[in-house]
């Protein structure tokens, strides 16, 4: 068996409206479009990873909340409705997916090995939270791979914003282990926004885009700086100024889902491609992707 | 003069132990015994509408409240997903929630009701209907908790949610869904060997429950501050549930209070209490926050357009 890789890394927010404004069949609710610059970066996205092949996605989703550890799901299919619990009017997606428990319960294992608390999802009835498949149907809109689902577990709630990062990065090099021993090619998914200060209201129209700018310049300048750091290669850097990010703008980061993705690539010193920066009721949004085969050697 | 609007404030824990193995835990069979109490203390009221704040349901555009006549699902538990699934269908007031959002609108606050199939209805809520109102006996509404809001933001919810409850006509049984305090077991333990997590986060519950025990909500709620910093894990921005209660019960400490059950529940503090309008209990107020009537929107720390004016100086003896 050759010896598996993560083919690439990619920071892969969630809002729902971005499903929303695509208008794909399997979501109920219709729009006029919207945040195009985004859903253009996801386009650039996908189109970055044309030529790639991968057999699985691996994704750390901020919206299944665990307290007791870091949970997995652990079921081979999972067929049903999804709605957003905060934006049930943009949201409500009926989806169809398959899950490699087979690889699911590596992690799962090689995380406990680690010193880790972990758990197995076995329950079929299980609903999958929007966050993954959000993410998942803008980065592989065929869903014709199969999963592994991650929860975030909320250590910066109970302890601090170190605590978090310290066991997110050891689930990301217990991931990048499991990975290369499995012989799978795999995509992982950080599905987290940046800032993530939201409006608390909401246009009349959620697609008008002359309502949409971010909640405040400060968070833009935060979000600016990880950026930047992403840009240039210096994700030690980002993951250090982390606890402080997360702290000045409430970031979504605060669920380990980014920490986890640098962890499993190794900290890369190599440029992040940028595909697109926009805001989501507010909140600050990067899609950015890593690609393994830039590395230095 | 007793409050007849609303016969009965019930606290109750969200978490679904109590629903799904209570068995397991003396302490679990003990919160369980005492929702069957609470259910029994509704049904000897002439409430006809149940009226949920669930603060494990949070929101961000505003306020939401369910409106879906006859939500029905199988649900399972983020966390505790290995106790099994509940199936539930509910029988929601959709005439009501409408009101209410209407009533919130007159008082400033955005608010929407939800109706869509499907809508996941949280953990706690369910365990609540599951369990005091099995066979939808009343309808209800739920609504939800706003991650943002603060004191003065709430205590404008629950004052919404009264102006729609007098403006009905319907005597609603109001059910707050929270724990008091709610740091969770992060390591994994045998049910029989639960305890809340901390002394101090005991003590602080005993503080509260003392409270509630004298049918002082007010006082309760003008503490919830205080109980945010010393017993609470911050997820959200402050502890809200006391002030949609009192502020729908009338900011007054005029209950007889009934702590049914005080246990640990995976180390929070599970309470079921019930309050009940009274004509005289403990009566003494201590008013230290603002008591708000109308949401004006976020307001920023530099924002000055509203600071309260010094007013013309004085010029009759030339000071």
């Amino acid at each position: 068996m050759s010896k598996g890789k993560i083919v690439m890394g990619a920071l892969a927010p969630h809002p729902p409206h971005l499903v929303y404004a695509e208008n794909p069949p399997q979501n109920e609710a219709k729009s006029e479009g919207g945040w195009e610059e985004l859903r253009w970066g996801y386009e650039r996205l996908r189109n970055s990873m044309s030529d790639i092949d991968y057999d699985v996605i691996v994704i750390h989703t901020p919206h299944w909340q665990t307290f007791a550890g870091t949970h997995f799901l652990g079921v081979e299919k999972f067929k049903s409705l999804s709605v957003d619990p905060v934006f049930p009017n943009l949201f409500r997606y009926n989806y169809d997916l398959k899950v490699d428990v087979k690889l699911s319960k590596s992690i799962h294992d090689g995380a406990a090995d680690s010193g880790l608390l972990v758990k197995m999802m076995e329950n079929p009835d299980f609903r999958i939270d929007y966050g993954t498949i959000t993410s998942c149907h803008l980065v592989n809109p065929a869903w014709d791979k199969p999963i592994v689902c991650i929860s975030s577990n909320r250590s910066k709630f109970y302890f601090n914003a170190e605590v978090m990062q310290a066991n997110m990065i050891k689930l990301g090099e217990a991931t990048r282990k499991v990975i290369e021993a499995s012989g799978k090619k795999a995509l992982l998914l950080s599905s987290n926004s940046l800032s993530h200060r939201h409006f608390t209201v909401e246009p009349e129209v959620p697609e008008d885009m002359s309502q949409e700018h971010v909640t405040n310049h400060h968070q833009y300048l935060w979000d600016m700086k990880m950026i930047n750091l992403m840009k240039e290669g210096k994700t030690r850097e980002m993951i250090d100024l982390m606890p402080d990010f997360t702290e000045q703008t409430i970031a979504e980061t605060e669920a380990g889902s980014l920490t986890w993705l640098i962890s499993a690539l190794g900290f890369p010193d190599y440029e992040a491609i940028v595909h697109a920066y926009g805001t989501v009721i507010g909140t600050g949004n990067a899609i950015v992707g890593w690609d393994p085969s830039q590395a230095k050697t | 003069m007793i409050d007849t609007n609303v016969p009965k404030g019930i606290l109750v824990p969200g978490m679904p132990q109590t629903l799904l193995c209570p068995e397991k835990n003396e302490g679990w069979q003990r919160v369980r015994d005492a929702y069957d109490k609470a259910r029994g203390e509704i049904e000897k009221t002439d409430a006809e509408v149940i009226v949920i704040y669930s603060t494990f349901w949070p929101s961000i555009l505003g306020h939401q409240i369910q409106a879906f006549p006859e939500p029905e699902w199988t649900h399972v538990d983020d966390e505790f997903h290995d106790l099994g699934s509940i199936s539930y269908k509910f029988r929601m007031d959709p005439e009501f929630a409408e009101l209410a959002v209407a009533k919130c609108k007159e008082r400033g606050l955005h608010a929407r009701t939800i109706s869509y199939f499907g809508f996941p209805i949280d953990t706690g809520s369910v365990v609540a209907l599951k369990l005091l109102n099995p066979d939808n006996r009343l309808p209800a509404v739920i609504v939800s908790s706003n991650m943002y809001a603060n004191r003065a933001e709430t205590i404008v919810l629950g004052k919404s949610v009264r102006d729609a409850i007098d403006s009905s006509g319907k005597k609603a049984a109001v059910v707050i869904v929270s724990a008091l305090s709610n740091r969770l077991h992060t390591t994994p333990i045998e049910p029989v060997d639960d305890k809340i997590h901390s002394l101090k986060d005991n003590e602080w519950n005993l503080k509260f429950l003392e409270y509630l025990e004298k049918g002082r909500l007010e006082d309760v709620s003008q503490l919830s501050r205080q109980f945010h910093d010393e017993a609470r894990v911050p997820k959200v921005v402050s502890f809200k549930p006391f002030w949609v209660m009192a502020s729908i019960m009338g900011q007054n400490n005029l209950y007889e209070g009934n702590i049914l059950a005080y246990e640990p529940i995976w180390g929070t503090g599970a309470v079921v209490a019930t309050m009940t309008p009274a004509e005289d209990t403990a009566g003494d107020l201590e008013y230290d926050e603002d008591d708000p009537e109308f949401y004006k929107g976020d307001r920023e720390v530099l924002d000055f357009y509203d600071q309260p004016e010094i007013g013309p100086l004085e010029d009759e003896d030339g000071d």
